[in-house]
């Protein structure tokens, strides 16, 4: 079998679950999938380029995407001027005050040496701490002060009215600057962490993660929050607007569809088509990398460090550089899938769901084949969502021999949604016993 | 007197939390470290293998209660444990013979064990949710303190209080009991030794005649016990809730690393470090400060250094600067 007739194939499949879907159970739910699954598929996408091209073992996918959504609250909310008034300067001097106090340390660290060093570094470290936290703490309790209710943080960079939604193309313009805020992050992890072994960088990635989530649940003046930010603006028209526009309506009964269901699926088409384009694009990127010298070299590099290093390529280097790539692309994703949410919720992000899930894509759909880490993503988006829906309705099915109060029986069929991660793990079992380098295998 | 009730102060709510949970922490970075050194791989399911145990010895508990049989002043669970190591330990064996094992004879990098590993993390969280569900259960029984805060101020007549929890007191007992009857069994029976011999030098060990799936089932077994063991400890002492102990994981890999990785000894001390940090760090300390310090420069404000949901921050922060300037670990750890 070929390699274009097997991505075909693979292609076709997800076509065909997908169009199943929406012909057996409802095209809401289908085009739903799409969506989640093209954002999934460019997450997967950034996760190859740093494992399937690369080597590199980064396990904190998560963070990457959360750092995304933060950026597109940032860019598409409209600004609280109130509360930029009460404190919004003093924290960005207080950031201002951090950096500076971590230049001063790094200058430090390379200036002075032995005693003096550890001396001075220590004194810096522990004054600069309080006078940090003794300007920082006093703007964000002047921040957090202002309408906690709804606003209570600075808001973003939307001028577009009230409501910010003068402005859609700002939304866009947020998804970009996702991958910038996660390239910045990568850049500063990668600087420190890179050096490591493999799974210490695995370690430290996970921990990465799992401090940026804090940093969103916590810093209620940047992003409220666990209180959630709601009501982000849309690049694509809402629904009521649709409803109310006599055009669409005339338009969806010329074709026989009421109103109502007309603009939910509308709206969802138009997300596809923007996060099509957006996948399209970066496909095409990503490819052109592969094929490209570089995409030799990082290939080679992965293969025999000690060889390629020896051939004079810059390992660390060209390290760090796939991994802030990679990380910009899952950021990236993360911005888009904040917009589809329409909101920011920094609780929902688990790193089963939103790291090792896009691991599992990556694995079963072939690293270092971007069709097939695409594509991956795509089918296991697909598979996710599917044993969520139908899970339970299979459970009652599977026990229905049994005694309905039976509480063995009952167990079963309560704990069918969770039944999510043994699929998936079983799944990526399977494939990394029997077809290791996945569907679309690296050419 | 300002002193005593200071330190009574820290005592109570840094000192007494931070030693169980550092102990409990020990427990699982031993695990961690164990698998490290005779298999050769960061296990990610190690967090996952704790919940599971837990979730066995949970079960077992409820049974043995509704039989009405519990241990008195003793909570119940410590009845279950050994039930939950055995299910836990005959897990484990199955995993390695149907999963692992293909790996070991292929001889794949370990970076591909630990991508199986997550495989059997997921598999492993998946059971742990159908077997019990992701609620947060509380499953501690019997008498609840050692020591109340009452009883304390009115034996000393000090100003502060000091509780110590059952739950405390058992965790500090049960991780002293293992980890002796642990470093007894490496150091002086003769299949410890052949583990300790395995883990340094593998090609050496299979020539003197060590038998390797030997060691590995004997490795798995330990693992199972320090996991569950573990788990039992961390859920009578806080609860239990699947979705924690896969958060652990963090923790207990900066303890492992920290003490340095594949050595025994070390994962101990870094449990005990990485556990007195966090709660140092993340507990307010006003009150200390206020008995501590002249009152001219008494705190006005909590002095909590960092908020506690940056708790993970701070194992991090350890394990980021250890690894920057001692990447074998405080004692010398393996560096394959």
């Amino acid at each position: 079998m070929t390699d274009s007739l097997r991505t075909a194939l693979f292609a076709g499949l997800v076509v065909f679950l997908i169009v199943s879907t929406g012909v057996l159970d409802n095209w809401n739910l289908a085009l739903i999938i799409v969506n989640y699954g093209l954002i999934s598929a460019i997450m997967a996408l950034g996760v190859n380029l740093q494992w399937g091209l690369a080597g590199l073992f980064n396990v904190g996918v998560m963070g990457f995407v959360a750092l995304g959504g933060l950026a597109s609250v940032l860019i598409s909310m409209p600004p609280v001027p109130e509360a930029w008034a009460a404190g919004g300067g003093r924290v960005l001097g207080a950031l201002a005050i951090g950096v500076a106090i971590i230049v001063a340390l790094v200058t430090l660290y390379k200036r002075t040496s032995g005693r003096l060093r550890a001396l001075s570094m220590a004194v810096l470290m522990i004054a600069g701490f309080f006078i940090f936290r003794g300007v920082f703490d006093a703007g964000v309790a002047a921040i957090e002060s202002v309408n906690p209710a709804s606003t209570g943080y600075l808001g973003g960079l939307n001028f577009g009215g009230d409501s910010g939604r003068d402005w859609p193309w700002i939304v866009i313009l947020g998804w970009p600057v996702g991958g910038l805020l996660a390239a910045g992050a990568a850049w500063v992890i990668g600087k420190t962490a890179l050096g490591l072994r493999s799974d210490y960088l695995a370690i430290a990635t996970l921990g990465i993660a799992e401090i940026i989530i804090a940093v969103l649940k916590n810093e209620n003046w940047m992003s409220r929050g666990v209180m959630n930010v709601i009501g982000l603006p849309r690049p694509v028209p809402y629904e009521t607007d649709l409803q109310a526009d006599p055009g669409f309506v005339s338009a969806a009964q010329d074709l026989g569809v009421d109103a109502v269901t007309a603009s939910t699926i509308a709206v969802k088409l138009a997300y596809s088509g923007l996060f099509a384009a957006f996948l399209i694009v970066l496909l095409i990127l990503a490819q052109r990398a592969l094929h490209s010298p570089w995409g030799r070299m990082m290939r080679a590099i992965r293969d025999n460090e000690v060889a390629a290093e020896a051939m004079g390529k810059d390992v660390t280097r060209r390290h760090l550089q796939v991994f802030v790539i990679g990380s910009a692309i899952c950021g990236l994703a993360g911005a888009m899938m904040t917009t589809l949410d329409g909101q920011l919720t920094p609780a929902a992000y688990q790193p089963l769901r939103f790291t090792f899930l896009v691991w599992v894509m990556v694995i079963v759909g072939g690293s270092g084949n971007n069709f097939g880490a695409a594509l991956g993503g795509m089918l296991i988006w697909w598979l996710w969502v599917a044993v969520g829906e139908y899970g339970p309705d299979l459970m009652v099915w599977a026990t229905s021999a049994l005694d309905p109060d039976n509480s063995f029986r009952q167990g079963l069929v309560d704990s069918a949604p969770q039944m999510r991660f043994l699929v998936m793990g079983t799944v990526l079992l399977l494939i990394l016993r029997f077809s290791p380098r996945g569907i679309l295998p690296e050419k | 007197m300002d002193f005593l009730n200071g330190l009574v102060f820290f005592t109570n709510f840094v000192v007494i939390p931070a030693t169980a949970y550092g102990a409990q922490l020990a427990l699982g970075a031993l695990g961690i470290t164990l698998v490290y050194a005779i298999l050769r791989f960061s296990n990610f399911a190690h967090g996952d293998t704790m919940a599971f145990g837990t979730a066995v010895a949970i079960k077992v508990t409820a049974g043995l209660v509704a039989l009405g049989i519990t241990l008195g002043p003793l909570p119940t669970a410590l009845l279950a444990l050994p039930i939950g190591i055995v299910v836990t330990g005959l897990l484990l064996l199955g995993t390695d013979w149907l999963i692992y094992k293909f790996y070991r004879e292929q001889k794949a990098k370990p970076v591909i064990l630990v991508i199986v590993s997550l495989g059997v993390m997921f598999v492993l969280n998946g059971l742990t949710r159908v077997f019990i569900g992701v609620r947060d259960i509380q499953f501690a029984d019997g008498a609840r303190f050692l020591v109340t805060v009452r009883q304390f101020r009115d034996a000393t007549g000090l100003d502060e209080g000091l509780a110590i929890r059952t739950t405390q007191a058992i965790t500090l007992v049960t991780a002293v009991i293992v980890m002796v009857v642990l470093f007894w069994f490496l150091n002086r029976t003769r299949t410890g030794k052949s583990m300790r011999a395995f883990s340094d030098n593998e090609d050496l060990a299979l020539l003197s005649g060590i038998d390797p799936d030997r060691v590995v089932r004997v490795t798995w077994l330990i693992v199972a016990g320090l996991a569950t063991t573990a788990g039992v400890l961390y859920g009578l002492d806080k609860s239990f809730k699947a979705f924690t102990y896969f958060q652990l994981l963090l923790p207990m890999f900066a303890a492992a690393i920290v003490g340095g990785i594949g050595n025994p000894l070390g994962a101990i001390v870094g449990g005990f470090l990485i556990a007195f940090a966090e709660v140092t760090i993340t507990y307010p300390l006003k009150r200390v400060l206020t008995y501590w310090l002249p009152d001219s420069m008494a705190p006005e404000g909590l002095v909590q250094l960092m908020s506690g949901d940056y708790k993970f921050a701070v194992s991090f922060m350890i394990l980021i600067i250890v690894l920057l300037f001692r990447p074998t670990g405080l004692f010398k750890g393996q560096s394959i």
